[in-house]
């Protein structure tokens, strides 16, 4: 089969591999009909995340159909169509029986390594380096999905796969962030990104119904895409960013504040440069220059809602002002199964098309031209759907 | 002494961390993949191998130079190697107590045994992959079984090795289901340096044994052990396991 694999930082590469096969008795094997290319994917792009080898396929955004299933699968059965989660959970846990599917405690086969850079490991994550268990990603004509009946959603209706297709992360991961933020009538909530997660973290504020919303981010279109959705619009490269969000939030600071950048925020202010410096140095491994700024930003006894990914040290972390003014963190990776459903019904209802957020339909041939767009922001590219 | 200088690690764990954290620095330099973090790594090896002091040893309590035992330990703990690891498993007492008891299955879970054949009575033999591949065998007796609670094994005199280990079960607070709690104690065959060796290419027992544990409670909670190979990969090869966890395991 097709598959796009990592070679390194800003290579990858659409190579012919074997095609995968079962493995274990809850495996199925799916044949992909669509699929994406993902913020925490740049992270990969980029060379921000650890223990990735030459040749691992990349990918954890796809759906498509059943065409194989192992002997103790019971639930999905070949010619389904089902929209495939990134996170793989067992569905035995004591983490997966308590909704927390992202914290799954027996699907990472490399589970002793984040137990000692963590203390503990979360679930496999399909397409996400050696330290999430080295599974093949879905970036690629077929994939191998272990624990089959436990994550996957069957779609029997008629939607399009481009608007199904992101139940699989960004769309619940945007909508958990907004959760996180427990908001409550009059909530004003500041979004730090907004690349595709923040463009759903955006929506998903406002279906729970937050009285205004604030995106912040300086590529035009994504600011204009947020605009849309009635988003008070902020440039991050603007000066006196947190004196207006002060006045947009009549000084009282933003009720909570997402951070939909994750370890490699830009901008040229001072603590930026520095984070950039040690960066390279290899002294910290992440930029963490937007949570430095929500955690300043927030109001007393506010939450600071992260779905962007961290993956090891910050520095110059503003403890202090999050200890002084009493503030909440949440943050992880997404428990994705939680959503599926509910996410799907709102998608029905006609609530949403998440297909707003695609600018790129590009062939699975041509996936290394749709990173290097959307990486570099060039293109008007918001989000590259790959058609395998 | 200050709890940051105390040394608590002995001389085969500095040496093993030492030349781990060099050897990692150097693949690192090659290697553009994953090289910072494998740089923060190699940092930290090299210093606890050299100020002989563990961070995560101080954290977990757990102790390289001078161990606390304990009483579950069936053989002196001043020699040898020393490994402990602990779980909790989503099933009952009975069903992970009768798994155990049965030795052959413990090739299913535990990587780095090779085979365990019963013998006579509470007699057992056993095969595993010992260091750089090599292979050592030893016999075992129960010397306590408590069912449902405990079972303490250890070799029998004249061993190649020397091993003991016990397992105890309890039941784990609010239906969470059992904590299974595992010490064992090894002398290498080559004392020192083997297990020095050993931590090199890669094993050592506690990383072993805790590996183990995971995957004793994947294939108990869910009725499979988590893999991602053999499967597709850009060269055409099989994924093996990245650098970085050969040599922190
Ligand atoms: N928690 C999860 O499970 C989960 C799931 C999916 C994605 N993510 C993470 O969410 C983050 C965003 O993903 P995405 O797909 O939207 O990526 P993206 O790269 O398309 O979007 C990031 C956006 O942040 C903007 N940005 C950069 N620096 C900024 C700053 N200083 N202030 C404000 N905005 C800034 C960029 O211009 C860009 O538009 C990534 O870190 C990704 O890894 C997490
Ligand atoms: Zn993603
Ligand atoms: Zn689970």
């Amino acid at each position: 089969m097709k598959a796009l694999c990592w070679y390194g930082r800003g290579d990858v590469r659409v190579e012919n591999v074997p095609d995968p096969g079962i493995i274990n008795p809850h495996d199925a094997i799916v044949r992909i009909t669509l699929t994406a290319i993902c913020g925490s994917d740049l992270h990969l792009y980029n060379g921000y995340i650890p223990g990735m080898q030459k040749g691992d396929i990349l990918g954890h955004e796809f759906m498509g159909e059943v065409i194989e299933v192992g002997p103790e699968v019971k639930r999905l059965k070949r010619g389904d169509r089902v929209v495939v989660p990134f996170t793989i959970c067992c569905g035995e846990c004591f983490y997966c029986k308590a909704d927390l599917w992202a914290l799954c405690d027996n699907t990472n086969p490399n589970a002793i390594i984040l137990r000692k850079m963590y203390g503990a490991s979360g679930a496999g994550l399909f397409g996400y380096s050696h330290l999430y268990g080295g599974y093949a990603g879905g970036q690629a004509q077929y994939a191998r999905v272990p624990h089959a009946d436990v994550g996957p959603i069957v779609i029997e209706d008629g939607l399009p796969d481009e608007q199904v297709l992101f139940l699989s992360d960004i769309f619940p991961t945007g909508y958990m962030a907004a959760e996180n933020c427990e908001i409550k009538r009059g909530d004003v909530i500041a979004v730090w990104g907004c690349g595709p997660v923040g463009q759903f973290a955006i929506r998903s504020a406002f279906m729970f119904g937050a009285e205004r919303v604030i995106g912040i981010d300086r590529i035009p279109e994504r600011l204009e895409m947020a605009r849309q959705a009635g988003a008070d619009i902020l440039d991050y490269a603007d000066s006196s960013l947190m004196e207006k969000i002060r006045e947009l939030t009549g000084g009282r600071g933003p009720d909570a504040c997402i951070d939909a950048v994750g370890m490699e925020a830009h901008g040229a202010t001072f603590d930026n440069v520095y984070d950039h410096a040690k960066q390279a140095l290899f002294l910290e491994t992440d930029r963490p220059g937007v949570l430095r700024r929500a955690i300043m930003a927030c109001r007393k006894g506010g939450i600071v809602s992260i779905p962007g990914v961290y993956g090891g040290f910050i520095d110059k972390m503003p403890m202090g002002a999050a200890f002084g003014k009493s503030l909440t963190f949440k943050m992880g990776q997404t428990n994705t199964p939680r959503y599926l459903r509910p996410l799907l019904e709102r998608i029905q209802k006609r609530e949403i098309d998440p297909a707003f957020v695609i600018s790129h339909r590009l062939p699975l041939e041509q996936a290394p031209y749709g990173y290097e767009v959307f990486a570099k922001k060039q293109d008007h590219c918001t989000k590259v759907v790959l058609k395998p | 002494m200050s709890p940051q200088h105390r040394i608590n690690m002995n001389l085969a764990d500095r040496w093993a961390s030492t030349l781990g954290g060099v050897a990692l620095l150097f693949s690192a330099m090659r290697r553009r993949s994953g090289s910072k973090w494998a740089a923060l790594i190699a940092a930290e090896l090299i210093r606890r191998g050299v100020t002989g002091h563990s961070y995560a040893y101080d954290l977990f309590g757990t102790a390289g130079t001078v161990g606390q035992g304990g009483k579950n330990v069936s053989v002196p703990y001043q020699v040898g190697e020393h490994a402990r690891a602990a779980i909790t498993i989503a099933k009952p007492r009975s069903v992970i107590y009768q798994f155990w008891r049965d030795f052959q299955n413990l090739p299913r879970v535990m990587e780095h045994l090779v085979s365990v054949e019963p013998r006579s009575g509470t007699r057992s033999h056993w095969v595993a992959e010992g260091p750089a591949g090599k292979r050592v065998a030893w016999d075992a007796e129960i010397h306590n079984d408590i069912p449902e609670e405990l079972i303490a094994w250890r070799s029998l005199p004249d061993s190649e090795v020397q091993t003991a280990g016990s397992v105890h079960f309890k039941d784990a607070p609010g239906g969470r289901g059992t904590e299974v709690i595992v010490h064992m104690k090894y002398n290498p065959p080559a004392g020192l340096i083997g297990a020095t060796v050993a931590k090199l290419a890669g094993r050592n027992p506690e990383g072993d044994l805790e590996n183990g544990l995971f995957r004793l409670k994947q294939y108990l909670e869910t009725g499979e052990i988590a893999t991602a190979g053999p499967q597709p990969h850009g060269d055409g090869v099989a994924a093996g396991k990245p650098v970085i966890a050969e040599v922190l395991t």
